[in-house]
Order: structure tokens, then C-alpha cells, then sequence
């Protein structure tokens, strides 16, 4: 057991520290740009060096690494702490891979450059009203009209949908298949067009990010499929699986337990900072070691994705540890907010969507709920653990109820 | 970054897994568990010949020069069994002797231990849960020792106590030294016995470098309670989802329902992720010695905690079984009690990490 990096490692980071240091932020006209335009021109550069798009092939904008998660955590530490742009988050995230794997050559060549640094904005097209946990059983619709996909239906939690260029998609292409899963295709639309109407969600947090998109005709030419017709499913969950892999990191819940220090030692309670109540220090502590158990765990799992080992148990829970640590710090957060937490939280809303200012308690406990929402809710985490980790008997099937007569 | 397990250790763990497994299955648990004897002496010879009396003992006193994240390994393990016996007491003795012995001390008693000639202990607690080497009050004046030390792990069978002292201090008693006085200690978890040691004016040795190597011994008391702590959660997951999977209602296996899934979900996912944790002590008190005290505190409190809610959680789980006194759990139940409280309770130790960190 050795927790260091070691020579070369050390070397490596120094080099990515040199290249940090000359490179972000922007400076000059750069600097006046907007901050998405400032990422993209960054992550251009960092791609040549290799440190971004690691597993995205040259002749589509990657940097095309052989795989060394010892690296990559080392860049992951380094840019964070430089407050660098990393590779490009959720949604997009999960579409690069999906892309890689099975996109088709022109596919690939028209949207993984863009979408690797930022520049071409994407939305994901799975959830729909009657469509939640039980994802395969979408019903938007798409049929091949004169070599064109035309796209009715809904969909729902749509984040950035207000934004995005073009949105990723799983659609209903044969309704005749047996079994909900056969079917479904796996489709890139653009959004601007007049098919499609987005109309934004307020969460209870007071913030817009999410949307409902409606497709009353949307078109989409007939090579935007990607995999083969019928495939979707297989297609969506390979991008299932990343953004699994992607929600509550240790990096993120570390850093919100530094923000919750914080909080304790700046709030006053009973003329005293409350990290000074011996309540608020057994909290505080009980949970850091939930997060340590979560950071070293992750620790754990680099050691076995370097041996090309599987994680095993571990690998199954990582969502639900983290969303439930995440929601366990929000709740100490109200607790130390005492009367403060009347306050609206409403102005602070933007810096959990990716902005950034001060971490208002409220809405972070408010927030905390959607992370245990998307990306599988915590209920489908336990079925994984369940039937993945522990191999327990899959759930029953549900019986056919019989239309009333 | 290597934190992973070498194929070395991997091995250790399971050549005394399948010590235990043949050794000591339920069946034989409950017997030395219900029974008068303090201590097992054929599952104890058992183990010293396995050569776990000296698996963190230097190689030149006959030891296998191990690590301490070897020696929590080996804890893991143990817990996993519920392992009766003193094996704490007489590896940490070990762990004492080897941070704060001069050389003649080292070499009078380390190979000895090593070979499980001489079974050795801590004395450490004292009347009112006190385990902090600088609260001790056990004075030694003349080569001699005063004091009431508690919760003696294996006291009556030990041949060697090491007594804290008055300054962090440690001395060494023998057994039959005159003045020292024994009494068993009618305990919760009775695979591992406990006696109160009295002494009065009892011949000892001060180790060398005693003051020095206290709380060092006292870190490494922490990490090998956690270890324990996280084998026998894990087991006790184990035998809930055993049980989910064997037992019938309703025509088919409890497993099925998503009620106990779930709760078996849960129960993974407070308990899988404390093994890095425990680790991550083990390892820190052996190569990053200024994290090492929040570390073990860190560790001591949250995996005991895991252990308490996993044995509870498994006996609900085992319905009718889970409250007799026939059923297994409730040894492992009783044992995860012993390791939250042993060597400080959940809330101290949480305390002493947020002063360890100046909040």
C-alpha cells in the first residue's frame, strides 16, 4: 500500500502544473470573452497536450491516451485545483463515449470536436412523463418520412434543453417490436427548429435548468441514428453507466464537506461559532467519516481500474454513498443555519447549476434531492446494489393488469 | 498510488480465514463463548503456530516484520470469526514492546511473544473510562507500581501485563509479581475476557522509551479495533444476505422482496465503503505518522458505528432466530458493542478528532 504517485507520476504533475500555470486562466483579449468561448479555447490546449478528451481518438478532436487513470486522477487534481476548466460535464459528458463506441464515421466527425470542448451544447432526450425509473418504456415517437425522422412526443427534466444546439435522444422507432426495450432508437436532433418547444421548469429551488421539450414534427435526417435501428437501449446504457459514474464523486463531496467547515466556523450560535457546540462537532465528525470512507474507497477503485480489476461491491454503491453523504452535509448545513435558514434562498440558486458564489445552505438541502433523483433515483440504486452487488433475486416482474372491461 | 491489497496479503488473510473457518465455526463459538474457561488454549496455540504472535515483531526478534496494515488484516479476519480470545491485548503488547523497549527488553520478551511462548496484554483502562495515556494515575515509585487498571483483555492468562502509568508511562508487570491481584470481569462480549487488575506495590520494569511509544500503541489499539469492527460488519452482511436467500415466506425467498433487498442495499452501502477506511488508518499509521492519530480516532469511531448498525440491522433481518441467545448474531452483536466502547467510546473519539483538527 502506498498512497504516493511515485517519481514519474510527481514528474508528470509538475508538467501539468508548468502547463497550468502558463496557460489559465486566459489573459488578455481572451480574458474578455464569454466563459464558455474562455473553456473551449482552454481545452484546445490542453487536448494538444494531451490532458483532456484522453479517450477520444485525434481525427475527432481527442487526445487519444492510452488509458492511465493514475494520470488522469493527477489532472483531475491539478486543474481543480487551478479552478480549470476539466473535461466537459453533464450532459455532454455521457454522449462522448456513447459517440465513440458507436457512432458512425461522419458522426463523429461532425460532433465529437465540439462537443469535446465545449463549444456544440447538447441536451439529453431520455426521461419522459410516463417514462421515469422505468426508462424503457418511452413513447415519443419517430418514423422515417422521405428520408427523414419526424419526432412526436415529450420529454421532461431536460436539463439546459433552453440552451442546448442539439439534444441526444431515445425514441420509439418500432412500435411493433415485442418487449419495451426492442424498438427504441438511439437519435441526434437539432433544437433549433420550429418542431420542437422548450418550456422551462422551475425547481423548488427557484432556478430554471430544466425544461419539458415537446416534438410536434421535429425533423432529424435518417443518418442521425446512431447504432442500428431497434438498438437504442443497448446504445443509451453505455451513457447510463458513465453518468452513474460521473454523480457525487469523492472530489465533489470533499469539497462540500470543506464548504460545510466553513459554515460551521463563520455561523455564530449561542454567542459562540457553532463548530464550538459539541452537538455540531459530533455531527460534523460523524460525518467526515462518511466522506473519508467515500474518498479512500475511491482511492480503492483507481488502484483496481489500474489493475484492471473489477471494484466489485464498492463499484455498485458509488451514487448512492455519495447523494446520501451529500444529503446528510445539507442537513447539517440547515441544522448550524438555525434561523438563518428562513431566509430565500432563491439568489443563490444559480452557483448549483454551475455558477458560482456562496453556497447557501437552504439550497443546497433543496438541491440535494435532484442529485438523488437523476441519473437512476436512489430506490434503482438499491436494486443495483442488490441484484449487482449482493446477487440477490431479481425484483418480481410486475403483473399485467387487465384492462377493466 | 498502489491502495490495494499485495497477493502477500491477500494470502495472510486467507490462511487464517481457513484457520478459523475449521477451527472455530459457530458451533465451537458457542461453546467457548458459553463456557467457564478464560481463555481457549488450543484455538490460541492454534493461532501462535499460524505465526500471528508476531506478524508485526521485527524479523531480528523472530517476528515476520509485518506492517500494521498486515497486522489490522489479520483484525479483519479475526472480526470476521468473532475470533475469541485475547489477540488485541497480545499483539499490541508486541507493538508496545517493539516502539518502546530498550534491547535487553526487546530481547527478553519479543521472541517470545512472537512464538506465542508468552502470552502477553495491555492494562491500560482505568476506573472511569479512562484510556488516555495522559490521564493515567497508576504512580510507580521504586520500581514499583500503584493503581486499578480495567478491562485487562485476557488479564488472567497473560503472562506479561503492560501497565499504563502515571505520565504516559508503561510498565511491565509479570504474572504472580507480588501485590498484583486479578479479578474476572463478568463481561458483555465473553469471547474476549476481561479481568481488573489491582496492584500494590508490585515489582515492574518501565519500558525505555514508554512515555514515547503510549499513544502510538494507543493509534494502533484504534486501527486494529476498526479493522476488527469492519470484519465482523461485513460477515454480519453476509450472514444477513445468507439468510435472505435461504429463508421462505409467501412461497418464495425473503431476497425477493424489496423491502429486504433494499435494506440489504443499505446496509452495503454503509458497511463496503469502511474498509478503505480502516485501511487507510492502518496504512497511515505506518507511513504518514502526522495524520495517524485523527486517523485511527477518525476510523475507531465511524467502522465501530458501521459494526453496531450492521449486527442490529442483521438480527431484525434473521426475525425470531436473531433475538436467542442460539442464534450467531448475537455474539457478533455483543462483539461490535465491545469494539465501539473498547479503548474509548464513538463520542470521545469524535471529539478528540475535531480537537486533532483545531475546530
Amino acid at each position: 500500500m502506498d498512497l504516493r504517485y511515485g517519481p514519474e507520476y510527481e514528474r508528470f504533475r509538475q508538467e501539468v502544473r508548468e502547463f497550468l500555470a502558463e496557460t489559465w486562466p486566459l489573459s488578455g483579449e481572451e480574458a474578455k470573452l464569454e466563459r464558455v468561448q474562455q473553456s473551449a479555447r482552454f481545452r484546445k490546449r490542453a487536448i494538444a497536450r494531451g490532458y483532456l478528451a484522453r479517450a477520444v481518438p485525434r481525427a475527432y478532436g481527442g487526445s487519444e491516451q492510452p488509458p492511465d487513470v493514475l494520470r488522469a486522477s493527477i489532472i483531475r487534481e491539478e486543474f481543480a485545483r487551478a479552478g480549470a476548466p476539466l473535461d466537459v460535464g453533464a450532459p455532454a459528458a455521457q454522449l462522448i463515449p456513447t459517440l465513440v463506441a458507436h457512432g458512425t464515421e461522419e458522426q463523429k466527425r461532425a460532433y465529437l470536436p465540439g462537443t469535446v470542448t465545449g463549444e456544440l451544447l447538447w441536451c439529453q432526450g431520455y426521461s419522459e412523463p410516463g417514462a421515469g425509473s422505468d426508462l424503457a418504456s418511452v413513447q415519443t415517437r419517430a418514423e422515417l418520412v422521405d428520408g427523414e425522422w419526424v419526432i412526436h412526443g415529450q420529454k421532461i427534466w431536460t436539463s439546459y434543453a433552453h440552451w442546448a444546439e442539439m439534444i441526444y435522444m431515445l425514441v420509439r422507432t418500432e412500435p411493433a417490436a415485442a418487449g419495451k426495450h426492442a424498438g427504441l432508437s438511439y437519435l441526434l436532433v437539432d433544437m433549433q427548429q420550429p418542431g420542437i418547444d422548450v418550456r422551462p421548469l422551475k425547481s423548488l429551488n427557484g432556478d430554471s435548468h430544466f425544461n419539458e421539450v415537446f416534438f410536434d414534427g421535429a425533423r432529424a435526417p435518417a443518418d442521425r441514428i446512431v447504432g442500428r435501428r431497434g438498438q437504442g437501449w443497448n446504445v443509451s446504457r453505455s451513457t447510463l453507466q458513465a453518468e452513474r459514474n460521473a454523480v457525487a464523486t469523492a472530489d465533489t463531496t470533499l469539497k462540500q464537506f470543506s464548504e460545510l467547515l466553513e459554515l460551521a466556523k463563520s455561523t455564530r450560535r449561542n454567542g459562540r461559532p457553532a463548530i464550538e457546540d459539541p452537538a455540531v462537532r459530533q455531527r460534523l465528525v460523524e460525518i467526515e467519516g462518511y466522506v473519508t470512507s467515500h474518498e479512500y474507497s475511491s482511492h480503492r477503485q483507481l488502484t483496481c481500474a489500474a489493475r484492471g480489476e473489477s471494484p466489485g461491491l464498492i463499484g455498485t454503491m458509488n451514487k448512492l454513498v455519495g447523494t446520501d453523504i451529500a444529503t446528510r452535509m445539507a442537513r447539517l448545513g440547515l441544522e448550524i443555519s438555525a434561523e438563518g435558514a428562513l431566509d430565500a434562498p432563491y439568489h443563490h440558486a444559480e452557483m448549483l447549476t454551475g455558477g458560482s458564489g456562496e453556497a447557501n445552505p437552504v439550497a443546497r438541502f433543496l438541491h440535494s434531492l435532484s442529485i438523488r433523483a437523476g441519473g437512476g433515483t436512489s430506490n434503482i440504486q438499491r436494486n443495483i446494489i442488490g441484484e449487482r452487488g449482493l446477487g440477490l433475486p431479481r425484483d418480481f416482474a410486475v403483473q399485467k393488469r387487465k384492462a377493466p372491461a | 498510488m498502489n491502495f490495494g491489497l499485495s497477493e502477500e496479503q491477500e494470502l495472510l488473510q486467507q490462511t487464517i480465514d481457513q484457520f478459523l473457518a475449521n477451527e472455530c465455526p459457530p458451533a465451537r463459538l458457542h461453546e467457548i463463548f458459553d463456557g467457564e474457561e478464560a481463555l481457549d488454549a488450543e484455538l490460541w496455540r492454534g493461532l501462535m503456530e499460524l505465526g500471528l504472535g508476531g506478524l508485526a515483531i521485527s524479523e531480528s526478534h523472530g517476528g515476520a516484520g509485518l506492517e500494521m496494515v498486515d497486522l489490522a488484516l489479520a483484525c479483519e479476519v479475526l472480526g470476521r470469526h468473532a475470533a475469541p480470545g485475547p489477540y488485541l491485548g497480545h499483539a499490541l503488547a508486541g507493538v508496545a514492546i517493539e516502539l518502546g523497549g530498550s534491547d535487553a527488553q526487546k530481547e527478553r520478551w519479543l521472541p517470545r511473544l512472537a512464538a506465542g511462548d508468552a502470552l502477553a496484554t495491555l492494562a491500560f483502562a482505568e476506573p472511569g473510562g479512562i484510556w488516555d495515556p495522559s490521564q493515567w494515575r497508576a504512580a510507580v515509585r521504586d520500581g514499583r507500581v500503584d493503581g486499578v487498571k480495567e478491562h485487562v483483555l485476557g488479564g488472567s492468562a497473560a503472562d506479561l501485563w503492560i501497565v499504563g502509568c502515571a505520565g504516559g508511562d508503561l510498565a511491565l508487570v509479570e504474572r504472580g509479581a507480588e501485590g498484583a491481584a486479578l479479578e474476572p470481569f463478568d463481561g458483555l462480549d465473553r469471547s474476549r475476557r476481561l479481568d481488573r487488575l489491582a496492584l500494590a506495590g508490585t515489582p515492574c520494569e518501565l519500558l525505555e522509551r514508554g512515555a514515547a511509544a503510549a499513544q502510538r500503541v494507543r493509534d494502533a489499539a484504534l486501527c486494529l479495533l476498526s479493522a476488527d469492527a469492519f470484519g465482523g460488519a461485513s460477515r454480519s452482511l453476509e450472514m444477513a444476505v445468507e439468510f435472505a436467500q435461504q429463508r421462505e415466506q409467501f412461497g418464495v425467498t425473503i431476497a425477493h422482496f424489496q423491502a429486504v433487498k433494499h435494506q440489504l442495499a443499505d446496509l452495503a452501502s454503509e458497511v463496503e465503503p469502511a474498509r478503505a477506511l480502516f485501511w487507510y488508518a492502518a496504512h497511515a499509521w505506518d507511513a504518514r505518522p502526522e495524520q495517524s492519530e485523527r486517523a485511527a480516532a477518525l476510523a475507531k469511531a465511524h467502522v465501530a458505528e458501521r459494526f453496531v448498525h450492521a449486527a442490529y440491522e442483521t438480527a431484525e433481518i434473521f426475525g425470531g432466530i436473531g433475538v436467542t441467545w442460539e442464534g450467531d448474531i448475537q455474539i457478533w452483536l455483543k462483539r461490535a458493542l465491545f469494539d465501539r466502547v473498547y479503548f474509548g467510546d464513538t463520542e470521545s473519539h469524535r471529539e478528540r478528532a475535531a480537537r486533532l483538527a483545531d475546530w
